[in-house]
């Protein structure tokens, strides 16, 4: 029995002293939530850790789950940025009319890019935004029609839970499916590799380079110029296949938050934009 | 006499870990019955998704001709297993007309035809195959096999059932072997020297005597083959192509039930039609290998009978 009294004793000590070396926590520091899209959770997690180092008194805390989940946490209240890797919806903007009789302010902070790929050897040069379509949703088939050589295409695509797959399908396929021959495979890297060894291959993902395979330019329409997805052609959205990502905030930001938004639009912000992949806001 | 305590304990200690083994079995099964179940009882996943949508052929748009088609994240979210179902069965077969030849014919010769050095060397090398990690042989037919099986048969698709299949036969033919050799080995000398004392040659009497004679244990050895080839995932995952095509065509990729779900469940959102369809197919496969053992078994079991009742 003394023995047990003794363990408890030295566990209550020791309670007591991790309660007391932890420094009060949410007394005097400001939060921050951001919450939505899993595209730009890795860079939110950036920025927050960044800007968290320069400002000590500031907890940013981040979380993913979607644009949509983001978008019903901003209705609810429960959030104060709303990460969102699209435009606002009608309805959405009906209910934050409805709920807390504002128009939600909303502030691009980076640009995505798809990028096409073909291997090295293939003839073909360009592409229109309605042939990708009908290449990914079946309805072109070999290369011929493309002007390319009689080969049948084969086509690479992303498994259906990445935001890469979910872009592709928005802005490219309009909301129309796959056809079921594309092959899914995990990550850019992956599509990079097997293009590089299949000639008659096309895939799309992120920014990567990898031997024996080559960028396709992209026109929008028939009558546009092809331009290549390079930071500059994004960020001007010259290159068709791009996309702005936002934050949806209540009202305008002030204080914290505004800094907080100043700081990551600033070249230093947007510095680690370009480091995990995405491309930079128009100027 | 009274057993002593210390060996009652011991007694004890050995009945819940055979227990144990059941247990986790049991509660497995329950849990994926679990997630499952939602399929059939809940309103709000009947919406999203019921079963006859998994059966039937669905249109992709309205107005459009209807098609079995896995589209689970769409406007329209598509969830017939048909396409996986067919990606399944085809690879399965593939594997185990690669596999179980070959096998059987391995294990014959060294049972019956090697000299005894031949069979100890050949015997752990073969069983030394069962431990090469999936991982390691779905990596080798990505990067090796593919390439030069699509060159020799000309294959529009790098990736293909065909290449699928012999990467998974690789690691269905260890077994397949060890259980068969195991089986040839069993039977007893003396029919071996009756056969040849009746003046049946050396193939004669492996082939129409140790063979047959060895039946039920072979047969079994198919049945675990097959139990292993249609819950593989890593291999398809990486050598299928993974398209969800429903074709029985061997050139052309394929999406399998296993590689769905290792696909897909990391990213699904918790609770939604698309978490619940995919602990279905996990129910399935489930459902599928356990008949199979169990229908081997009692093949196995009437065989042995059959076999006895002739002697």
């Amino acid at each position: 029995m003394p023995r047990m009294k003794k363990t408890i004793a030295v566990a209550t000590a020791f309670l007591f002293a991790a309660v007391l070396s932890t420094p009060p926590q949410g007394f005097c520091k400001g939060t921050i939530t951001i919450k939505g899209s899993d595209t730009l959770v890795i860079l939110n997690q950036r920025w927050a850790e960044n800007y968290m180092q320069d400002n000590k008194d500031l907890v940013i805390q981040v979380t993913g789950g979607g644009s949509g989940t983001g978008f019903s946490a901003l209705i609810t209240g429960s959030t104060d940025i709303c990460a969102a890797s699209r435009p606002i919806m009608k309805k959405e903007l009906a209910m934050i009319k409805k709920r807390h009789n504002v128009t939600p302010a909303e502030i691009p902070v980076a640009r995505d890019g798809v990028t096409i790929y073909f291997h090295e050897k293939n003839p073909v040069n360009e592409l229109t935004m309605a042939q990708l379509k009908n290449i990914y949703t079946g309805k072109i088939k070999n290369w011929k029609d493309l002007g390319g050589d009689k080969a049948r295409i084969i086509l690479y695509s992303r498994e259906n839970n990445s935001g890469t797959y979910m872009f592709f399908k928005d802005e490219v396929l309009k909301g129309r499916d796959f056809t079921p021959l594309a092959q899914s495979l995990p990550g850019t890297a992956a599509v990079v590799n097997a293009i590089g060894k299949d000639i008659k291959g096309i895939g799309y993902g992120g920014a990567a380079y990898a031997k024996g395979v080559k960028f396709c330019p992209v026109k929008a329409t028939e009558e546009d110029k092809a331009y290549l997805p390079n930071e500059e052609n994004i960020a001007t959205g010259k290159y068709p296949i791009a996309r702005d990502l936002y934050y949806y905030m209540l009202k305008e930001p002030t204080g914290d938050t505004k800094k907080f938004i100043d700081w990551l639009l600033s070249p230093e912000g947007q510095k680690i934009v370009t480091s995990v992949g995405y491309f930079p806001v128009k100027k | 006499m009274k057993k002593p305590l210390s060996e009652k304990i011991i007694e004890g200690f050995i009945h819940i870990s055979a227990a144990m083994a059941i247990v986790s079995l049991v509660l497995i099964f329950v849990f994926i019955g679990k997630e499952a179940l939602p399929m059939l009882t809940s309103h709000e996943v009947r919406e999203e998704v019921t079963v006859t949508q998994m059966v039937l052929p669905q249109s992709p748009e309205p107005g459009e001709p209807k098609e079995f088609s896995w589209q689970p994240v769409s406007r329209v979210p598509k969830y017939s297993l048909m396409p996986l179902f067919v990606g399944t069965v085809k690879v399965t077969v593939v594997a185990l007309l690669f596999a179980i030849p070959l096998s059987i014919m391995a294990a014959l010769f060294t049972s019956e035809f090697a000299p005894s050095w031949v069979r100890e060397s050949i015997k752990p090398v073969i069983e030394l195959l069962a431990g090469i990690p999936s991982v390691v042989l779905g990596f080798f037919a990505l990067i090796v096999m593919a390439t030069y099986i699509q060159n020799w048969f000309n294959m529009d698709f790098r990736l293909n059932t065909l290449t699928a299949g012999i990467a998974l036969g690789l690691a269905v033919i260890p077994i397949v072997y060890t259980v068969s050799e195991d089986a040839l080995s069993a039977v007893p000398q003396s029919y071996r020297e009756g056969a040849l004392a009746l003046g049946a040659t050396p193939w004669q009497t492996a082939w129409r005597v140790v063979l047959p004679s060895a039946a039920p244990g072979i047969f079994a050895a198919c049945v675990l083959g097959f139990g292993r080839a249609i819950g593989e995932t890593m291999i398809v995952l990486m050598a299928s192509g993974n398209a969800p095509v429903m074709d029985l065509s061997i050139g052309y990729p394929f999406r399998s039930l296993s590689a769905t779900i290792a696909a897909e469940l990391g990213e699904v959102v918790r609770g939604s039609g698309h978490y619940h369809v995919l602990f279905f197919i996990g129910v399935l496969l489930f459902i599928f290998t356990f008949l199979i053992n169990f229908s081997g078994q009692l093949f196995v079991d009437r065989l042995k009978e059959k076999m006895a009742g002739t002697k």
